[in-house]
């Protein structure tokens, strides 16, 4: 049996060490949350046709058994001693070489078993869902498969007890990502959105292994317990080198500022695709990936500065975005970076923060993975429209859709007592509660999107449910089946009561005590109720203009010419430009003049000038090949002489 | 070494150095053959001289009888009167060849003349119950296992000569009896083929038979002699009725050639 | 005198089988030349055995001839089928294994 130490907050109030035990019961289980998942995508795959039948039903029941068996690991964990909760669940020797040695393993603790309460239980409702939503897919089973091995991989993410397990899940995820997202790839946009995502997470994933690789260096362990226990033994600079790279990771997979192009285009996969990775799972990941690292961003404040930083600015970014998206998923892909900004700068908070963000990512996997499912819903009713300003009017069509996706809107806006308003309120508080400048900063800019959060989910909710109809001729609107229903009434309840149950009872705070320790955090700069009252100013104000404008006044079907601000906003405040201009032109042009050089270079000069040179020597040397046994005879006997000579020399 | 054994090396040994030259220079392989057979009867009674009686006596009896043979009869196969002609056909390989040898010689006899050499000890100890019964020792105890493999070597080594040298047969070889009929069927050599050159001087099948009319039937010559340029040429010594033609003539066979191939068919 | 004489007069021997392999063109003499060299090996060979007293050289010398007939067996077999195939015993006709 390893004792292993994990998670070291040093920088915490309380800084209770948590030793993981080797899992019993239940807990060791754990393997088979992954497994039933992995062997559903197996079978769907691997069957082919056969499986066309039942594949979907039996995916399904799968990821629902995932969900049971998480749920009874949780209960086991509830069963013990609140310091007692960390299980590691050894597999076997992966990685042996040299001093390094890596044991896949799994970490069954608070914090991993919300990830999967949320992932299964999220993530099989997005299940029943697609049976409705893709029942006249012809592609049905390799959706579920892929659906399948996306939940598998999100919790090898979630479970591992290493980083380069972890890796093996985010790739996976990755991979999941890409498949789904390009599932519809006979179309050619939707595929080169799929090309997207891949390349842009690319580049957060290299630099995760840039991390790993610098941790092996300075720990020569890449598993949570050595790395974490010994992080207090590195110096400053390694932490802060580790801790943004960790974090650049982060950026690719959750689509924070500066990696978060490839957000609008992954809203090219099916919209239960979008629900469950797009904005409920994969893209926290990097939100887990910071909060799972707490140990290093513990002790280098200049990283978790980065992460707040990035967190404020995508916060913003997203929400500028959402207010001028038409388009209803890209719409809500905005608002998903926009809040998972909130749980970054969350995060970047430090310990005052780590429970809200995972606390706002749960609230948040609930609210949007609803809303999704609504506007999916909508689609469905729409004959798979997705422009906002040819909806309008619906809330009488679609009244389940309208009803449960209005309790997202009022979770996401933060109305009191929903779901949202208590986590995202207590990240607004925290963020003022931080010390300095960075106090008045971030809270500002918290409290800033919180208004324009409000502002562009409501413009989102009038526009489609509300006003007068602007539909083409040939829609004639009508509610999706009860598999797409049910799933959207659940998510809609959990949208409405999850923060009532979780937050104010101490569940959730007290379930992820162990794993983040009890922070008392600064003074606030501002009176609690001071924050609370200009939150809900703030979203009074959004709603009211956002009703002004698209809810009471018409709403023009084409979208009309507009301020500069507008179209930037527009065009994800040309984000794309950006990286056309300053990154996709100078890497083709390099890639030219790389080109060029290889040719002539490499190819010509070097290789082709040493190739030449050879057969040319070859063919001098080749007289020697004349075939004459008795020239070769001769050879050997120079040889013969030589090596006597040689041997007379010597001696 | 006495000096009983001094005067051996010294008549033995150049005569051997002269085996060795005769077979450098020999023009016909023949010729080389008894020289070579010449170096090894000598190096066989150097071996017995050496006390070295079983090996010496094996290699005159297998070396210089079975395995000279063989080279003795492979030569009567190919070419006995093939001859080698002195241009040499790769460039420089004659004096480099030279130089090399030389150079070795010169290498060898250097180091050699460093090394100090031990007294002898002699065989006396090793072989005292008998040199077949020492060699039987050795051979049977320490050496068995390479014993053995030069055995399954040898099985081997016949194999694969029998597998190289086995031709297959594409037609029936045909009966004396279908031959006899095919001739009385063609009417050709109804009577048989001429004999070879049997007469006064000369009873040797290398020489054509003279027909009736002194003219010489080259049809009588084996075939093979023929195709290896070996048939003697004979002067036609018939008169011609006319009698304005009285210089002899030779037959119009090939002369022997002084190619070393001596096979043009 | 001594036994020394007998190594010199195997070295004068290999260098002109080696001669005798280099410069002769018919097969079979080109063969005869590797038969002389293994043969000054074993003289050699008898000798050493005879200085050191030991019986090693003597079934060295013995395993060469074995080896020798050995080699002679396939090498004339050798010989024939290649002049069956050529009608040619000289070495340098043998040259197809050239570019």
């Amino acid at each position: 049996m390893s004792v292993l130490e994990t998670s070291v907050g040093v920088a915490l109030a309380d800084p209770s060490a948590v030793t993981a035990v080797e899992a019993t019961g239940t807990s060791a289980l754990a393997w088979l949350v992954i497994a039933l998942p992995l062997l559903g995508a197996a079978l769907l795959l691997v069957g082919g046709r056969v499986t066309d039948t039942f594949g979907p039903l039996l995916a399904t029941a799968l990821s629902w058994g995932s969900f049971v068996l998480g749920a009874l690991i949780v209960v086991q964990l509830y069963g013990r001693a609140a310091e007692d909760r960390s299980m590691s669940v050894q597999l076997w020797d992966w990685v042996s070489a040299g001093e390094l040695s890596v044991h896949a393993g799994l970490l069954v603790d608070p914090l991993s078993m919300a990830f999967v309460l949320l992932i299964t239980f999220v993530g099989s409702l997005i299940h029943v869902y697609s049976l409705g939503y893709m029942a006249n897919d012809p592609d049905k089973r390799r959706f579920f498969a892929y659906l399948n091995l996306f939940v598998a991989a999100m919790l090898i993410l979630v479970l591992a007890d290493s980083y380069l397990v972890l890796f093996v899940g985010w790739e996976g995820v990755g991979l999941a990502s890409y498949l789904l997202i390009g599932f519809w790839n006979h179309n050619p946009a939707y595929a080169s959105a799929a090309n997207k995502a891949f390349v842009v997470n690319r580049i957060g994933d290299f630099a995760l292994i840039i991390a790993m690789a610098y941790m092996l260096a300075t720990f020569g362990a890449l598993d949570f317990a050595t790395v974490h226990g010994s992080a207090g033994s590195a110096t400053q600079t390694t932490l802060t080198i580790i801790g943004l790279l960790l974090l650049a990771g982060a950026c690719g997979k959750s689509a924070q500022f500066p990696l978060q192009s490839w957000l609008g285009d992954a809203m090219a996969g099916p919209t239960p695709v979008s629900a469950l990775i797009h904005a409920a799972t994969m893209v926290t990941a990097g939100v887990y990936l910071v909060a799972r690292s707490q140990a290093i961003y513990d002790l280098t404040p200049d990283a978790r500065l980065a992460v707040a930083v990035v967190g404020a600015i995508t916060l913003l970014y997203g929400a500028i975005v959402g207010c001028a998206k038409d388009d209803i998923k890209k719409a809500l892909a905005a608002s998903t970076m926009s809040q998972i900004g909130y749980m970054m700068l969350a995060v970047g908070l430090g310990p005052i923060g780590y429970i809200y963000a995972i606390f706002h990512l749960i609230t948040h996997g609930f609210f949007k993975a609803g809303m999704f499912l609504g506007a999916g819903s909508v689609m469905h009713a729409m004959n798979d429209r997705v422009d906002m300003r040819r909806f309008g009017a619906l809330s009488r069509e679609v009244k389940i859709t309208w009803i449960t996706f209005g309790a997202g809107w009022l979770a996401i806006i933060g109305f009191p007592f929903t779901a949202g308003w208590f986590s995202k309120d207590h990240i607004i508080e925290s963020a003022f509660s931080a010390p300095g400048w960075q106090g008045w900063v971030f809270g500002l800019v918290a409290l800033l999107g919180a208004g324009i959060t409000a502002f562009y989910m409501s413009r989102l909710f009038f526009m489609t449910f509300h006003g007068k109809a602007r539909w083409e001729d040939d829609i004639h609107p009508h509610e999706s089946p009860l598999t797409m229903t049910i799933p959207m009434m659940v998510l809609a309840v959990g949208s409405l009561v999850l923060g009532a149950v979780l937050y104010p009872t101490g569940l959730l705070s007290g379930w992820l005590e162990p794993v983040f320790g009890h922070a008392e955090g600064h003074e606030s700069l501002l009176p609690l109720i001071a924050i609370q009252v200009s939150v809900f100013v703030l979203m009074v104000l959004g709603v009211g203009l956002a009703w002004l404008r698209y809810g009471r006044d018409e709403v023009p079907q084409v979208a009309p010419e507009a301020s500069f601000a507008t179209r930037a906003a527009r065009q994800d405040l040309f984000q794309d430009e950006f990286n056309e201009q300053f990154l996709r032109r100078p890497g083709a042009a390099l890639v030219v003049g790389l080109e060029t050089a290889d040719k002539d270079v490499v190819d010509n000069a070097m290789v082709g000038g040493t190739s030449r040179g050879l057969a040319s020597l070859a063919n001098v040397v080749r007289q020697a090949q004349n075939g004459f046994v008795r020239s070769y005879a001769l050879t050997m006997l120079a040889g013969i002489v030589a090596i006597l000579g040689a041997v007379w020399v010597i001696q | 070494m006495s000096g009983g054994e001094a005067l051996l090396f010294w008549v033995l040994g150049p005569a051997c150095v002269l085996g060795a030259l005769g077979l450098l220079f020999a023009r016909k392989a023949v010729h080389a053959a008894m020289a070579m057979a010449l170096v090894m009867v000598g190096l066989g009674i150097f071996y017995i001289a050496q006390y070295a009686e079983f090996v010496g006596i094996i290699q005159i009896f297998v070396y210089s009888g079975a395995v000279m043979m063989l080279f003795l009869f492979v030569i009567m196969t190919v070419g006995v009167g093939s001859t080698t002609s002195s241009v040499e056909t790769i460039g420089g390989q004659r004096v480099w060849g030279w130089i090399l040898a030389l150079l070795f010689m010169g290498v060898a006899v250097f180091g050699l003349g460093k090394v100090t050499f031990p007294e002898p000890v002699g065989l006396g100890a090793a072989q005292s119950e008998g040199t077949v019964t020492a060699l039987a020792r050795e051979i049977f105890s320490r050496q068995v296992f390479s014993f053995e493999v030069l055995g399954s070597l040898l099985v081997i080594a016949v194999m694969g000569a029998m597998v190289l040298a086995h031709r297959e047969r594409l037609t029936p070889k045909r009966t004396q009896r279908e031959l006899a009929v095919d001739r009385i069927r063609s009417n050709t050599f109804v009577a048989g083929k001429p004999a070879p050159g049997v007469y006064a001087r000369h009873n040797a099948s290398d020489t054509p038979a003279l027909l009736p009319d002194g003219t010489p039937a080259e049809i009588s010559v084996p075939r093979v002699l023929v195709a290896r340029g070996q048939a003697q040429p004979v002067p036609y010594r018939g008169v011609d009725p006319a009698g304005d033609q009285t210089e002899t003539e030779t037959a119009d066979l090939p002369a022997p050639t002084t190619t070393d191939r001596g096979e043009q068919a | 005198m001594n036994l020394s004489a007998y190594i010199y007069l195997a070295t004068l021997l290999f260098a002109l089988g080696a001669l005798v392999v280099l410069l002769r063109r018919n097969t079979i003499i080109v063969f005869m030349g590797v038969e002389l060299m293994l043969n000054a090996c074993n003289l050699a060979l008898i000798t050493f055995a005879r200085m050191h007293g030991t019986l090693d050289g003597q079934v060295y010398a013995l395993f060469v001839m074995v080896v020798a007939a050995a080699e002679v067996v396939v090498g004339l077999a050798i010989i024939m089928s290649i002049y069956r195939a050529r009608r040619s015993a000289s070495v340098d006709d043998a040259n197809l294994l050239k570019l």
